[in-house]
């Protein structure tokens, strides 16, 4: 049975067909969709935690007890689970662990547009890629296989056009993962010190099996065609540049790290041009660029900001584009606002009447920030508007507290606004925050991703779909 | 050969659901479907933008400059927005439903006059007031399935093959309205 599915969607029919059994995310667009759909499948328990470092240690939990285990993240919210996940390169597993991060070029709907990328480096975690929905399935049972067999946590990366787009998937059954028995192994699992110095030993000797898997596996494969140009690529670049160049040969790259090193010689060997088409920065690039394989263009023709599209490649290539007309009178713009009835909206406009500098914080505040309401001077991350507002305050004195307000949301405190709060009653801040409940996730489609209120996500799920 | 085809309209409209009741239309009759949609933001009032591309196989999610046969618009302004997507000797189908946005609210903007005649000059331009023939089905909310009626005329797939994704899309209790809707579409 062939069904059309969201990129999330099928990220969630590939964790219930490699037998996942223990789901924990926060939310955040691109990546929500995932942990929803998740939660309706029996055979999964799947929950909201109330951050991603909370996410990712609960999975790090469920690995150690036996079981397949996942969370899913935005890519800032990696920021928040790095922690974990760094030293969890170096305990390794026990169930398989795959962990997703959502990247966002463009920043349809983000603070910033960081290449996920580098985590996997840094981390030292086998990364993959996939490009559309059924890749979304495959490559979540590939991620498994891989964790297990390389005993490391593995990460998937999609982007938002992967995980907002649909594509027909053909629907497998579920293979059934038995717990795997936990073991003491305390000079595995203890990362203390005198085990760690051993464990990065495993860690680099991991990366080098990796590194020729890279060499082998069917993640990475070749479409030769036409040898004038040589794309290499991978995810949703792939589609766009099949989409420009139908005739090219490609080489996809899968497995986005480690890469290859003599699958790339050998594909550039064969083409005239070698072409490294990726979004944000140019992480396969320079990896061509060190192991001595000529780059013919890259970063050069693309630029590091946004996505890509068939046209943007099209174009940075020389290739005609095809004709349109565009309208030629100013169109006033359509910025999103807060949601009709949403108690937000009284607020913001009572705090731009009184000028106060507000320091807001991630979520709807951002929306507070724009016309009619011009009411929030600052937004980071995700609980910065109460660390911002104390340093603020204290640099500032009394006076200039008495116009100055933290502003944050109930989802949003939860998450990382509490040890801010410690901080205000330790360092006896001046410093006064508002947190706005309005008993909901609403900024990612209105999860229940906060502790103090309401049904979890399993209940949540059910009852909207 | 792909078929490129964008539904553009404002957050809250029912483009999600138009998207979805044509990409089950074209997956009945085999072809290889692709969608894209942006989540998050585009639900509160936002400009949004659905692409939907069928052939026997489709590579790129996206719709780029140019490139989309039909625009299927559900907001005027959205349409002088989106019509450099449509490439040459495509049709703009366009309800003619005006929704200010921010900027014209606040007074800092107009809200533009005459786009359908301007558009009309630029290419193959259906306009139609759907907001009044969803009315006469029985709901406004009924838009979306009069835009999609709207459509069916101008591809070449069986009428009864869209009454029958109708039924798999919309609840039950709604379908006698839907099926009107659409059928206003149609005819218009």
């Amino acid at each position: 049975m062939k069904k059309l599915m969201l990129g999330n969607q099928a990220v969630a029919r590939g964790l219930y067909e490699a037998g996942c059994r223990f789901v924990s995310s926060y939310p955040g667009t691109p990546s929500t969709e995932i942990t929803e759909q998740a939660a309706l499948y029996d055979e999964i328990y799947a929950e909201w935690a109330p951050n991603e470092k909370v996410a990712a240690e609960s999975a790090v939990g469920a690995s150690l007890a036996g079981a397949r285990s996942f969370c899913a993240m935005k890519h800032v919210g990696f920021n928040v689970a790095a922690d974990p996940l760094f030293t969890a390169s170096y305990t390794g597993v026990n169930g398989g662990l795959v962990v997703c991060v959502a990247d966002d070029p463009g920043m349809h709907s983000s603070q910033n547009e960081q290449d996920s990328r580098h985590y996997a480096i840094a981390a030292k975690l086998p990364m993959v890629e996939p490009s559309d929905s059924r890749e979304c399935r495959d490559f979540v049972k590939a991620a498994y296989e891989i964790s297990e067999r390389f005993d490391t946590p593995a990460v998937l990366r999609t982007c938002t056009r992967v995980a907002h787009s649909q594509c027909l998937v053909e629907l497998h059954a579920r293979d059934e993962q038995a717990l795997k028995p936990y073991e003491r192994n305390p000079q595995k699992y203890v990362a203390a010190p005198a085990n760690a110095v051993k464990r990065h030993v495993e860690v680099e000797k991991r990366m080098e099996a990796l590194r020729t898997f890279a060499e082998t596996t069917e993640l990475n494969r070749v479409e030769m065609g036409d040898t004038a140009i040589g794309f290499v690529t991978s995810g949703t670049c792939y589609l766009y540049v099949k989409e420009a160049f139908p005739e090219a040969s490609v080489l996809k790259l899968g497995l986005v790290n480690p890469l290859p090193v003599k699958r790339i010689a050998d594909f550039a060997a064969k083409v005239e041009r070698l072409i490294v088409v990726e979004e944000l920065d140019g992480v396969i690039e320079e990896h061509l660029r060190r192991n001595g394989i000529r780059v013919d263009g890259g970063k050069d023709l693309f630029g590091y900001l946004g996505e890509l599209s068939q046209n943007k490649i099209r174009v940075a290539l020389g290739a005609a584009l095809p004709a349109y007309k565009a309208y030629d009178e100013t169109v006033p713009g359509r910025p999103p606002v807060m949601c009709p009835g949403c108690p937000h909206r009284g607020l913001f406009t009572v705090l731009s009447k009184l000028k106060l500098t507000v320091l807001g914080d991630i979520g709807c505040y951002t929306l507070g920030s724009g016309a009619p309401l011009n009411a929030v001077d600052s937004v980071l991350c995700m609980g910065a508007s109460i660390g911002m507002a104390h340093g603020y305050t204290k640099m500032l004195g009394e006076e200039a507290a008495q116009h100055t307000v933290a502003v944050i949301g109930d989802s949003t405190f939860m998450h990382s606004g509490i040890t801010g709060v410690v901080n205000l009653a330790y360092n006896k801040s001046i410093a006064t925050v508002l947190v706005l409940d309005n008993s909901i996730t609403g900024m990612t489609g209105h999860q229940q991703a906060e502790p103090h209120h309401g049904p979890d996500a399993a209940e949540r799920a059910h009852l909207s779909y | 050969m792909t078929t490129s085809i964008m539904i553009v309209g404002v957050g809250g409209q029912g483009t999600l659901l138009a998207s979805k009741l044509l990409g089950n239309v074209l997956i009945a009759q085999g072809y290889d479907v692709k969608l894209s949609e942006v989540h998050g933001m585009s639900q509160r009032g936002g400009s949004v933008v659905t692409y939907v591309k069928y052939g026997d196989k489709v590579y790129s999610p996206i719709v780029d400059q140019g490139e989309a046969d039909y625009i299927l618009s559900f907001e005027i302004l959205e349409s002088a927005r989106w019509i450099s997507y449509l490439k040459e000797g495509g049709v703009l189908l366009t309800n003619t439903q005006k929704t200010w946005p921010m900027p014209v609210i606040t007074g800092a903007m107009e809200y533009p006059e005459g786009i359908v005649e301007k558009l009309s000059a630029m290419a193959d331009v259906q306009a139609v007031d759907a907001l009044k023939l969803a009315e006469q089905a029985g709901s406004p909310k009924a838009v979306n399935v009069v835009l999609i009626g709207v459509l069916s005329r101008r591809m070449d797939i069986p009428e009864e093959a869209w009454l029958k994704a109708i039924e798999e899309t919309v609840p039950a209790k709604f379908l006698e309205l839907n099926k009107k809707a659409f059928r206003l579409g149609r005819e218009a």
